[in-house]
């Protein structure tokens, strides 16, 4: 989290050139500052959002960012339900999470503001858009009286800003319908907001010009909008400062900004581009997952095969079929799907087949929140199959991380011959970060060998170091061979009823799978490796938030440490220890406490829950104060 | 190579394990007989199947075979042929299988027209889990599960192969060796998904359910084999036919002023007498043959030509240059 805008100001010159001989203007540093954009879910806040992340990131910032919003499409304009949501937080120094409380909020209608005005910081900024403060939409928004008149927000410093006379006047040449250029608001408070903050918005005029790209008029319409709300803020005397928050002091390299879903599908590619064999995604479209299976499907000439299936089931079989032909073969899908998928995943394990599966797990049970993430798919991974089924569970961190999960869970399925399932969340799927680009001559390699040789062949013969089976694929003249779902007798492969052999297989592959501990890393600790106090465990989404408040009670001088889990099953072989050398333990995560239990049950460590199931992210003060409940209780 | 290969080649090392006189012996060993003829290296041959008694049929080939999970056969296909159009891909299934917990990849498979082979055992009963009726069974079928008669209307396999818009639907008998020959055959050599409906005796749970077709003292009066460009003749002397009276189709004894110039000429394209004729259930005798047979575009075919349209307009995928994409700053 980063520190309240007061804790770091500075007023600095400025050297900025203001157009059409405006009153100078003071800009006043900061570290770093929290916007959240919120307005109808038609009101094109997320893209508003997104383009001015890009600018912070283009500015050098460390970003984070957390997209709200809700399931409906079209909620009715106006009412609360149809609030969408956009929160990004910028800094000079690095960051963790898209921070607690929002500095500023821009609210394009009454709903907007009385939605988020509980989250927001003492003393924040409020800008409004005055035209849609009218009775009907104050009624509308369940306000009793017009909170800009009723001193309900004397804490806060308010705006009204006319944003939607303002662009119909930056626009009143271009001769668009009312309803055209209403939409053009997003970018006339993208435009406020750039010059109050001082970001470039060139780049978002070249994104404007290319988006539309087919029309001209729309592309020139926001780009006067753009340009008119940056110029508003210029030329107004309303504002009396801008704001500027340095460069962040990051490591060096090539950036770019990524969400947790786009990193996943170039992560894919990359694996199988590394395996040089195509890639095969089957999906069904699933709220917070889709976004995968449209990055993929444009893709093509990367040899990534796309499948729309008729349904999860589809989407998973399809993917071991592709498998089974010697492709790079995943499906993407959120909990709901998970469920369904489960008899075909649990096929893929006895059969031994490389796949991956990723969860973009969401608040549930049953449809629950789509939109909102929660960390309660994790004992479904483990154990939602039937019978003696493991298979290896890796989880992100966070959206960048997505890339190197998606890579790593391939380079296992395939090394192992076993389903893989990546865990994300609704969180990582759409939240950005920037992202460093990896050298793609250092991945780790990704090697896939096809037995040809018939010599002593046989589908189930084990390599001695990973005990994989060999990948054997159709068309290898001389290895024509059967494998199925019903039990087979080890090295033949043959449907086998025997009960010493069942027993036998079913040992044979648990051991495969935690045999992959050999290769795991050891566990890192933020802080104080030799143990101490308190260890808060995480896996997950929870990465931000546990950081930033292990950070903050070190800095208060807690002796608290930090480790975060990828890989949940096998668990690195040193956790146990790792555990015991600490005091107590608290697993903070998005449910009622299933790496608890996992932990619980394999080290018989007491370790404790620190849970939240409102698919919201932990804000870093509510960990802060469950760690200091612990150390001090 | 492929030309040298016999019967014997297609068998695998594994005993067969159907129970004594069931009609999947009969189709076991007219495919074998059929796969040398194809011209295809076994290398390249791969069926897969699903869960029941017709399921357990890869297991007797001696091809690449997939034995998977109950109804989701054509999906599993789908993902293979489409990421390996050199396959010759061949899927087995059953009534359950197909129709019932797999019918929504059925369908699917079909409408998209991936190049598959569709080979349907319909025994109108559940066999493998011991007797209880399936969505081919006819109303009124006591079972296990039926104790008082089947009150659920059945599928007829054929409407819903035509229905949901296949490309090539077909029906053989299981004993009719060489017309079942034929139909694969003719399955193999269409492109796109070619649906063969077998009608397959199950001499545990329901024996006999095709008894009129496959008896010879009845089979010639109850059944009507269909052939392309010709008039829809049948019966033991070969003097009935089927006769359009305004829409509706009638059973006519060929003489007496009724000629075969009367009679309905079987038209393979013509979707419409397609249905007719899938409608065609006793008294009528059943037809079997290929009841509708169009060329039309395949999904994998499709899938893999944009995929080269891709290459040839952006050039095989730079993965370096695809990290870059959307914008980049560099941090010195």
């Amino acid at each position: 989290m980063i520190l309240p805008p007061e804790a770091a100001s500075e007023t600095v010159e400025n050297r900025a050139s203001t157009g059409s001989g405006a009153v100078r203007k003071q800009r006043i540093k900061r570290e770093g500052v929290v916007i959240r954009f919120a307005g109808d879910s038609g009101d094109g806040i997320q893209i508003a959002g997104t383009q001015f992340t890009n600018e912070s990131a283009l500015a050098g910032n460390d970003i984070a960012t957390l997209p709200e919003f809700p399931a409906e499409i079209r909620a009715p304009a106006g009412t609360i339900a149809g609030v969408s949501g956009f929160q990004v937080n910028f800094s000079s120094s690095e960051i963790f999470t898209a921070g607690d409380e929002p500095d500023v909020l821009i609210a394009m209608n009454p709903a907007a503001l009385k939605a988020n005005l509980g989250d927001l910081a003492p003393n924040a900024i409020i800008i409004i858009d005055k035209e849609s403060f009218n009775d009907a939409s104050i009624k509308r928004a369940g306000y009793k009286e017009n909170p800009l008149t009723d001193h309900s927000l004397s804490k806060f410093q308010v705006f009204e800003v006319d944003i939607t006379g303002l662009t119909t006047r930056a626009l009143r040449e271009l001769g668009l319908s009312n309803r055209e250029s209403h939409r053009c608001r997003n970018f006339f408070t993208l435009g406020l907001v750039s010059w109050l903050y001082q970001r470039p918005i060139e780049n978002t005029v070249k994104y404007l010009e290319r988006r539309f790209q087919k029309n001209r008029q729309l592309a020139e319409a926001n780009v006067r909008a753009l340009r008119a709300g940056y110029n508003y803020g210029e030329t107004t005397e309303m504002f009396a400062s801008s704001y500027v928050v340095e460069p962040a002091k990051i490591a060096p390299g090539v950036y770019r900004s990524i969400t947790g879903n786009g990193a996943a599908a170039l992560g894919f590619v990359v694996a199988a581009s590394k395996a040089n064999r195509p890639l095969f995604l089957g999906s069904y479209p699933i709220t917070p997952a889709s976004d995968i299976l449209h990055d993929l499907a444009g893709f093509k000439n990367f040899a990534v095969y796309t499948f729309q299936a008729e349904d999860e089931i589809a989407g998973v079989s399809s993917a071991v079929g592709a498998a089974f032909g010697g492709a790079i073969a995943i499906t993407t899908t959120s909990g709901p799907g998970m469920n369904l998928k489960a008899e075909a995943i649990g096929l893929a394990v006895k059969v031994e087949l490389p796949l991956v599966i990723t969860d973009v797990q969401r608040a549930g049970p049953s449809t629950g929140m789509p939109t909102k993430p929660e960390q309660a798919d994790l004992l479904m991974a483990m154990f939602g199959r039937h019978a003696e089924a493991p298979l290896p569970i890796i989880a992100a961190a966070t959206p960048a991380d997505c890339f190197a999960c998606a890579y790593e869970a391939v380079r296992i399925a395939v090394k192992y011959m076993t389903p893989v399932i990546l865990l994300s969340d609704g969180q990582l799927a759409n939240g950005a970060e920037p992202w460093l680009l990896p050298d793609l001559d250092r991945l780790p390699p990704i090697e896939v060998h096809f037995r040809t040789d018939p010599k002593g062949f046989m589908p189930y013969l084990r390599d001695e170091a990973t005990m994989a089976r060999p990948w054997t694929v159709p068309g290898t003249p001389g290895l024509e061979h059967r494998i199925g779902g019903l039990a087979g007798e080890e090295g033949t492969g043959n449907v086998s009823y025997s009960p010493a052999n069942n027993e036998l297989m079913v040992r044979t592959r648990a051991r495969k799978i935690a045999g992959i501990a050999r290769e795991i890393p050891p566990t890192e600790v933020f802080g104080n490796a030799a143990g101490g106090e308190l260890l808060v465990l995480g896996w997950g989404s929870t990465f931000g938030p546990i950081r930033e408040a292990v950070r903050q009670l070190r800095e208060r001088g807690r002796d608290v440490s930090h480790v975060h889990l990828r890989y949940l099953n096998p668990l690195p072989a040193d956790l146990g220890d790792v555990l015991r050398r600490f005091r107590k333990v608290m697993v903070a995560e998005m449910n009622m406490g299933q790496l608890l239990k996992l932990i619980r049950a394999e080290y018989l460590v007491d370790a404790v829950g620190c849970n939240k199931i409102q698919g919201r992210p932990f804000k870093t003060r509510e960990i802060v104060a469950r760690a200091l409940q612990l150390i001090e209780g | 190579m492929a030309t040298a290969l016999t019967r014997k080649d297609f068998a695998s090392d594994q005993d067969v394990r159907w129970c004594p006189g069931c009609g999947d012996y009969a189709i076991l060993a007219q495919v074998q007989k059929v796969m040398p003829e194809l011209g295809v290296p076994r290398e390249n041959v791969v069926f897969i199947s699903g869960i029941g008694c017709s399921s357990r049929f890869p297991y007797y080939m001696n091809t690449y075979g997939f034995h998977s999970i109950h109804g989701r056969a054509p999906a599993i296909a789908t993902g293979l042929k489409v990421t390996r159009p050199d396959l010759d891909v061949w899927v087995v299934t059953g009534d359950g299988d197909a129709l019932s917990i797999g019918g929504n990849h059925f369908v699917h498979v079909m409408r998209r027209n991936v190049d598959l082979n569709i080979l349907l055992f319909n025994n109108r009963i559940y066999g493998l889990t011991k007797g209880q009726y399936s969505p081919t069974s006819e109303m009124g079928k006591v079972t296990k599960s039926t104790p008082m008669g089947s009150v659920d209307f059945p599928f007829n396999p054929i409407r819903v192969g035509l229905g949901a818009g296949g490309s090539f639907v077909a029906r053989a008998v299981d004993v009719e060796q060489k017309h079942l020959g034929d139909m694969l055959r003719r399955a193999h050599d269409h492109r796109g998904t070619s649906f063969i409906e077998i009608l397959q005796d199950c001499v545990i749970f329901n024996e006999g359910a095709f008894g009129q077709l496959t008896d010879k003292a009845t089979q010639a009066d109850s059944q009507i084999v269909l052939e392309h460009d010709k008039p829809l003749v049948f019966g033991k002397n070969r003097d009935k036919g089927i006769r359009l009276n305004g829409m509706r189709p009638e059973v006519v004894t060929l003489g007496n002023g009724v000629s075969e110039a009367d009679l309905l000429v079987h038209d393979e394209t013509n979707l419409a007498l397609a249905f007719m004729l899938a409608n065609l259930e006793p008294p009528f005798p059943t037809p079997i043959g290929v009841f509708y047979a169009v060329s039309r575009p395949t999904y994998d075919g499709a899938v893999n030509q944009q995929f080269q349209q891709a290459r040839e307009k952006l050039g095989p995928g730079d993965i370096r240059e695809l990290l870059h994409r959307g914008g980049t700053w560099e941090v010195h």
